[in-house]
């Protein structure tokens, strides 16, 4: 198996290409397919496998388009359709709740909507309310549709290509910051699953769950945590619907403490989904009442004057864990310490440069 | 060349088989067996006949709540159709779409969508597939008059142009949505400009004009299935009954009783059938075989449909995914 340091970004794109190759049904759609920005790089020199036919440039119709590709799909074509951000996507939610997420219901299973929606998540340097938000349970809501997050480049490549084989529309969230985390990537065509979460770190006096940049951030804490004797089985939740929480139940069958970290809103965020379920199945196993951490309850401005301590980041988790199990007030001090050293002169609306891989 | 014939026989069926439903959805003292909504095609039933004369099984027709006349002009099956407003096992898509959703993908009606406007880019993204794999067949998808005030009809039509895909957009005006005149909705305008600002070959025509239909659908026809792109068609139509359910609804006053009439008067259907008695192509005879083999059909599909079995509530979590 050969293997290459790249990016999450990169790794969606060598993905997209790869099934390009794979099955010339696979059609292209996004404002800006191939010029000079290219989606950040993610559909970057495709036309050589593609052929100008399967890139289909966006008229500024997000609506009607992604009808077209939902229409194209249900007639056999396996349309990948780019978001630069999930808020361009909402002109679009007529044609993914009802077309896209239910065609194959109402049809009594006679039509399937082989579809990919990308939609990219933004973050820092002053995105603002409208650039910047993480709606993945909105998307989640709905039956009929998968979501799933990627965060690390070799599991973001085999997920491209896993949800594009899908009979299934599929909604693949990216969070900006993961485009630059990077890691060994197989060559190739790989496939991951749709199907479970990952678990990123195993551990006993802690289950924690996060979600696409969240999950980069719990590492840090994770490894701080480590520091003091406490263990976190960490997961990368990666698919939000269908929600199959059998090894985090698991977990926290051994461990007897959830925490769960929102990219987007905490208020009916993934977490509360997870939470819900856990309790209801585990009461007995619990030993501390379940914690969730995300954002809160009003949109992001976009001055970095008031970023300080609005995003959930390893301090807040690292912190949220230490307190349950009871660290002194020196041991939560040193590793909060140590954490903020690490990005101390880097300002807070860029990713952390010394923690973006490789992984 | 269109058999006239044959356009009177699949219109006069539609009309038949919509009233038929008519009467049977609600009968007094009786529970109701069609319980879902119906949005009835009485009026509206010629043009539906006369462009699908003109597709071939492989094209794809795409449509909108009113769905019952493009659905059997495109030769859905009546009995699964029955059986659908019924709510049974056996309707065309199990029970789970309703009167608004009918589907019979083997003979190209690929998809009814309730949602004004929504069926629209479906029509367009199939006729992009058809495009890039360099297929003979067109797509197409009826929708009202209405359906020219969501964004995503214009969205739709500006990518079929610049693609010059092998699309055909048939609005059907029948001058209201629900109980809202057009007048009151939109301009005063030639509802083909539309049309014309997206670049696209657009033709008005009166739907009651068996002549007029037959001239311009065969022109849009033509056009989209040789390579010229798509076209824009807008017909003159009236429906005859409410925005949905059995009923006249002219007493509610949201339109006159006069308006009403005068569009009764215009009747295609009744028109052609004078017309092919004078040419001595249908006569009083054939018109009343005819119309016993509708009714007997008819018949036959709301018996196969009351026999169906309904669906079964553990059915209802099934083809969430494929």
């Amino acid at each position: 198996m050969t293997t290459k340091l790249i990016s999450t970004g990169t790794a969606i794109r060598d993905g997209i290409a790869e099934a390009g190759k794979h099955d010339k049904d696979v059609i292209l759609f996004a404002e800006g397919l191939d010029d000079p920005s290219a989606v950040y790089g993610t559909t970057k020199d495709l036309v050589e496998i593609y052929g100008k036919d399967r890139m289909i440039e966006m008229p500024i119709s997000e609506n009607g388009l992604c009808g077209v590709a939902i229409g194209a799909a249900m007639m056999g074509k396996r349309p990948v359709i780019s978001f630069h951000r999930v808020e361009f996507a909402l002109l679009a939610l007529e044609q993914i709740f009802n077309n896209a997420a239910k065609s194959h219901y109402i049809s009594n299973g006679q039509h399937n909507v082989p579809l990919v929606i990308r939609a990219i998540i933004g973050r820092g340097w002053g995105q603002g309310p409208e650039h910047s938000q993480s709606l993945e349970t909105l998307f989640s809501y709905i039956p009929g549709l998968k979501v799933v997050m990627p965060t690390f480049p070799n599991d973001a490549k085999g997920m491209i290509i896993g949800a594009i084989e899908d009979e299934n529309p599929v909604i693949v969230l990216e969070h900006r910051w993961c485009h630059y985390i990077t890691g060994d990537v197989e060559d190739g065509y790989i496939k991951s699953d749709l199907i479970h979460p990952a678990r990123i770190r195993s551990g006993s006096d802690f289950t924690l769950v996060a979600s696409s940049f969240m999950v980069i951030e719990a590492i840090q804490a994770c490894e701080q945590l480590q520091k003091f004797g406490i263990s976190v089985e960490l997961f990368d939740l990666r698919v939000l619907r269908p929600l199959n929480l059998e090894k985090i139940m698991e977990s926290v069958g051994k461990t007897g403490r959830l925490l769960t970290v929102d990219t987007g809103f905490k208020t009916l965020g993934i977490g509360a989904e997870i939470v819900s379920e856990v309790v209801a199945a585990k009461f007995k196993d619990l030993r501390s009442a379940p914690i969730r951490l995300g954002l809160p309850d009003h949109p992001l401005p976009s001055s970095v004057g008031y970023i300080d301590g609005l995003y959930v980041d390893s301090v807040k988790i690292f912190k949220t864990i230490a307190v349950t199990l009871g660290l002194t007030q020196s041991q939560i001090a040193e590793g909060t310490t140590s954490l903020l050293e690490r990005r101390s002169k880097v300002p807070l609306d860029i990713p952390d440069p010394s923690f973006k891989g490789p992984f | 060349m269109s058999n006239l014939l044959k356009i009177y026989e699949d219109s006069l069926r539609i009309r038949k088989i919509e009233q038929a439903i008519a009467d049977n959805y609600q009968i007094q003292g009786q529970p109701q067996l069609m319980r879902c909504p119906i949005h009835l095609s009485i009026g509206q039933e010629l043009l539906a006949a006369v462009f699908c004369s003109m597709l071939t099984v492989r094209d794809k027709l795409f449509s909108t709540h009113r769905c019952h006349a493009h659905y059997l002009a495109k030769g859905g099956s009546l009995e699964r159709m029955l059986a659908e407003i019924h709510g049974r096992s056996t309707g065309c898509i199990g029970g789970r779409g309703g009167s608004m959703h009918l589907t019979d993908i083997e003979v190209g009606m690929i998809a009814s969508i309730p949602i004004v406007g929504s069926a629209i880019p479906l029509a367009v993204g199939s006729a992009l597939a058809s495009l890039i794999d360099s297929t003979s067949d067109i797509s197409s998808v009826i929708f009202g008059d209405a359906c020219v005030e969501e964004g995503v009809s214009h969205e739709s039509m500006n990518f079929a142009s610049v693609k010059k895909l092998p699309v055909v957009f048939v609005c059907e005006n029948n001058l209201y949505s629900v109980y809202t005149n057009i007048s009151e909705r939109q301009p005063n305008r030639d509802l083909t400009l539309i049309g014309r600002a997206h670049d696209i070959q657009s033709f008005r025509c009166d739907g009651n004009n068996i002549d007029e239909l037959i001239n311009t659908f065969q022109e849009a026809v033509s056009i989209t299935r040789n390579g010229g792109g798509p076209t824009f068609v807008v017909i003159d139509t009236y429906r005859w009954l409410e925005h949905c359910g059995p009923s006249y609804d002219n007493h509610l006053g949201y339109r006159s009783e006069a308006e009403f009439l005068e569009w009764q008067k215009k009747d295609g259907l009744e028109s052609l059938s004078k017309r092919l008695m004078t040419s001595n192509l249908l006569t009083k005879e054939n018109q009343l075989l005819l119309e016993n083999k509708i009714n007997n059909e008819i018949t036959e599909a709301f018996k196969f449909a009351l026999n169906s079995p309904m669906p079964k509530p553990s059915d209802a979590s099934t083809h969430i995914y494929a």
